[in-house]
């Protein structure tokens, strides 16, 4: 099996996977890192979201050896020395989740949509989120979670 | 301390959900775990004339394969169904048997019939494909109207003519007479639609077999483990409980969907001791649409008798329910007593007759989703209700307020069989119109239409019965179990506290409500305080999350509990204090002797309990103590919500412009956590209004909405923000007041949205309101106008 090399949240990693082997499939299962989350099978639901190399790219929509090289980011990496990112106080101070499970994909889809508009509107964070679905909250509180994490981001908190 | 009941307190689970921390059964792995991947039918009906497992057997990696004759030949039982419905006549509701994997039939697409097990989920894929079935192909039927006509193809041998139960409830003499004095009738056929919960969590299971002691563990995507645990066992396995272990860690949303004993849980734990290895399955996706329980699918015809003022006098409905091809756990409750009960509305309508004929299809099976029944109730209520309104030329605010329940009328016995506990409708009704601004409607709709858009409002005054329920009704209704609630409370001899609940949150925040209950309970810190769920090994008993019962029901088990260690621990403190038990106070953490400044912290008396040096003689060492509650009654939570939308005439878009709704939950734990069980309710219910509806073909019974590329869940620009509002009566026979509020969104929600949107369009269409109906229905209303 080909081997592929990558780096996971700033570890180097490398692993033997199957040329179908996708990389949520790779994070989850080989290296352990359950934090990103399968909800469909047709690349509609985002609890997969993950960074690479900067991007926000749904994990079940690319394969691992796509990734060969790549700088990974996954919710797992996002807190830093014991301290939360804002974008994650943001979801617990403002009740952005309930079961959990799409979660994951909503944080690191935000942190995407920050990067291009550091201050989103309402209307602008519920267009971004078209590629992330959530059962539980009715999107009310995501979309507040967001706006306050992308305020505590800009430092204007 | 501050009171921790009526605080938003942040959600004590959530660090680990955000960090991506939770453990969810797909997250979990077990030492040596094969791979199960179950073969589905492609057709929606058909024989199995042969199964050929041959190629598959020796594909690579394979450990087994397994068909319904390799379970029928270890006795496994099939699936069940816990309530008798009674027909019309008296007899019991048809019980077709439900096999684990299918024998000679399949009934839907997606039945179960054959499971593949393999060292990767890969190989048990491959290796899937390599299952050769014979199939002859019968006529399947999708409509369940179509099902109980005669001469549709039939399902089950012991279920004639498709029907599992004609029903009926109330007065039909009354009902009738009624109808004869009336001034109008109002009448409505509707179409409840067809819907997938789609939890975003897929279903799981691990199945688990341990040698050494002859125990079977299942790790399951379950919303009650001891109730999964108690029909594996007795009804399915035939073994002894103590020697299954159910475990539902983390559990990514229910709604309903994951109450039920499911094919795959039953399978993989069977296999694993049959194979002696741990077997897991995780759903795709498409699994889910095709094999989790559906909801709704209801065709009924309403009919309301009014008299000259707008008073309703009675209220007629005949349904046709779809159950699917199989009974799902509860399938039958769902469309009777979880239904017609509910048909009384907030409104003193002194005759109303319900019958409901529930049919076998060629579909999934049906059950509970999100406030099972009572959603389906409230939407022939308030949908013909604000009919009436249309017809009479009322306000439809003043038509609600004529025919509520008075405040002082309460318990309210109605004609349904319920009696009601406590409510003020007008008041919430009253606070839905502030909050709506009700007033100004009419001025926005005139600058709408300045814009050529169509402007609607509309009303749902619901109401729901939760905290399901008290045993002995619901055993005379024909329900298998008693629907009681358990806890445990154990104080640790170091002061901190685990609390453990029969009750199970996959969403709903139950370590932080819970936890709350309990602190002010004790006048201790919530950081003290553990919830701990979802684990018969752990749990002692319990009866798990549906219905709203949470907090109604688990949460007064465990307040019992906590009193129950309140007089124990008054005991200590008498001793310590050398007073009278008596004369022994608790209020915040402290034992007290009363009129005096004589007191000991409950921290001492439980560390006493534990090191009983200095203890009373006759008391037992240990501060730990079970509870169990059985309700009274249901609760009745109840409200009004307003739904105001914007439709563009030449696209049909529909825009949800606003939202009011104004609940009353009884007494509040956690204002926050209310709040996000109100936006998610609304919003499936928004979803069931708007954009979704499972969809058969209905020639071949081929599922067309099978992916999220098909199936419209509501996506985060579908909605908008809502305004919520609370008023309260506290419930008044449970010791928290409180009612339950995890399914009122989804209840109110699809008939306040469609009275709004029928009243922009001034016609009828059915749910999904999608852009081409409504677009079609704006075209016609333009070409009535033009030929006015």
């Amino acid at each position: 099996m080909p081997k592929v090399s990558m780096t996971v949240n700033g570890k180097a990693v490398s692993a033997e996977v199957e040329g179908r082997t996708l990389l949520v499939q790779l994070l989850r299962d080989q290296l352990g890192m359950t934090g990103t989350h399968v909800g469909c099978d047709t690349s509609q639901c985002g609890a997969c979201v993950v960074h690479v190399d900067g991007r926000s790219v749904k994990a079940c929509t690319m394969l691992a050896s796509q990734a060969e090289g790549s700088q990974v980011t996954t919710i797992e990496g996002l807190a830093k020395d014991g301290k939360l990112h804002p974008m994650q106080e943001a979801f617990r101070d403002n009740h952005g989740l309930q079961c959990g499970f799409c979660t994951p994909g909503m944080i690191m889809s935000a942190l995407e949509l920050v990067k291009h508009k550091p201050n989103p509107s309402e209307h602008e964070v519920r267009d971004w989120l078209e590629g992330n679905l959530c059962r539980c909250t009715g999107y009310h509180n995501i979309v507040k979670s967001i706006q306050a994490g992308a305020a505590a981001m800009r430092g204007g908190k | 301390m501050a009171l921790q009941m009526g605080a938003s307190v942040r959600r004590v689970e959530d660090y680990r959900f955000i960090t991506g921390q939770g453990t969810y059964v797909d997250d979990i792995n077990r030492p040596g775990q094969s791979y199960a991947v179950f073969v589905r039918s492609p057709h929606a009906h058909a024989k199995i004339k042969s199964i050929d497992t041959s190629k598959a057997a020796k594909a690579p990696g394979v450990v087994a394969v397994f068909t319904g004759k390799d379970t029928a030949a270890d006795k496994v039982g099939g699936l069940i169904c816990g309530w008798v419905v009674k027909s019309k006549d008296g007899q019991p509701h048809k019980a077709p048997a439900h096999p684990v994997l299918a024998l000679d039939t399949v009934r839907y697409v997606g039945d179960h019939v054959a499971m593949v097990i393999a060292d990767t989920l890969g190989q048990a894929k491959d290796a899937a494909e390599l299952v050769e079935v014979d199939y002859d192909v019968l006529t399947p039927v999708i409509d369940p109207v179509a099902a109980v006509k005669a001469g549709a193809p039939l399902l089950h041998a012991d279920a004639p003519g498709n029907v599992c139960y004609d029903w009926e409830l109330g007065d039909k003499a009354a009902t009738e007479a009624a109808f004869k004095s009336a001034a109008h009738v109002v009448k409505l056929d509707l179409y409840n639609n067809r819907l997938i919960p789609n939890a975003m969590e897929p279903r799981a299971a691990i199945g688990e077999y341990d040698r050494a002691t002859d125990t079977l563990t299942c790790y399951s995507t379950s919303q009650n483990p001891h109730v999964l645990r108690l029909i594996l066992c007795a009804f399915i396995y035939g073994m002894p409980e103590h020697k299954l272990r159910v475990v539902a860690p983390d559990v990514g949303g229910g709604f309903g969907s994951k109450i039920f004993c499911y094919a795959e849980e039953t399978a993989c734990t069977w296999a694993a001791k049959k194979i002696n290895r741990a077997v897991k399955w995780t759903a795709e996706r498409s699994e889910s649409f095709m094999s989790d329980a559906h909801g709704r699918d209801h065709q009924t015809h309403a009919e309301l008798a009014v008299d000259k003022d707008g008073k309703f006098l009675g209220l007629r409905v005949s349904t046709v329910a779809n159950l699917g091809a199989y009974l799902s756990t509860f399938a039958t409750c769902v469309p009777s007593y979880l239904y017609a009960t509910l048909l009384a509305g907030q409104y003193t309508t002194p005759a109303i007759y319900a019958e409901v004929k529930t049919a076998f299809t060629n579909t999934a099976p049906v059950d509970a989703y999100r406030g099972a029944g009572r959603p389906e109730a409230t939407y022939v209520v308030e949908r013909i209700v604000e009919i009436a309104a249309r017809q009479l030329k009322m306000d439809p605010a003043e038509l609600r307020r004529r025919n509520f329940i008075a405040p002082g009328a309460f318990p309210y016995q109605t004609p349904v069989a319920l009696q009601y506990d406590s409510g003020n409708y007008n008041l919430a009704l009253s606070e839905a119109l502030k909050l709506a601004d009700y007033a100004g409607f009419q001025a926005r709709r005139a600058e709408s239409e300045r814009r050529g858009k169509l402007r609607g409002i509309g009303f749902a005054a619901y109401i729901e019965a939760c905290g399901i329920a008290p045993s002995a009704v619901v055993g005379s209704l024909g329900c298998g179990v008693g629907l009681w609630e358990s806890a445990q409370v154990r104080f640790n001899p170091t002061g901190s506290v685990l609390v453990y609940t029969g009750s199970h949150s996959h969403g709903q925040g139950h370590e932080t409500t819970f936890a709350q209950v309990v602190a002010d309970k004790f006048g201790i810190p919530i950081e003290n305080i553990e919830i701990v769920h979802g684990d018969t090994s752990k749990v002692p008993m319990g009866m798990g999350t549906y219905g709203s019962r949470s907090l109604a029901v688990g949460g007064s088990a465990i307040v019992r509990a906590c009193d129950k260690l309140i007089e124990k621990g008054k005991k200590i403190a008498a001793h310590l204090l050398e007073a009278s038990v008596q004369d022994i106070e608790f209020a915040e953490g402290n034992f007290k002797v009363a009129g005096t400044d004589k007191s000991v912290p409950i921290g001492q008396v439980v560390f006493t309990s534990y090191v009983p040096h200095n203890y009373p003689k006759d008391l037992e060492p240990g501060f730990e103590e079970s509870g169990f509650y059985d309700p009274l009654n249901f609760t009745y939570p109840a409200g009004t919500h307003i739904a105001e939308v914007e439709i563009d005439p030449d696209t049909g878009v529909i825009a949800v412009v606003n939202w009011a709704a104004v609940d009353d939950f009884g007494k509040i734990v956690n204002p926050m956590i209310v709040e996000g069980q109100v936006h998610g309710g609304i919003a499936q219910g928004i979803g069931q209004a708007l954009l979704e509806g499972a969809v058969y073909d209905k020639e071949s019974g081929q599922l067309l909405t099978g992916s999220f590329m098909d199936y419209t869940m509501p996506r985060a620009d579908d909605l908008p923000s809502f305004k919520v509002g609370t008023t309260e009566t506290p419930c008044p026979h449970n010791p928290l007041g409180v009612k339950g509020c995890g399914e009122a969104g989804a209840i109110a929600a699809p008939a306040a949205l469609m009275n709004a949107i029928t009243d922009a369009l001034g016609t009828e269409i059915d749910m999904p309101a999608t852009q081409e109906k409504v677009w079609r229905a704006a075209q016609n209303r333009r070409m009535r106008a033009a030929a006015e």
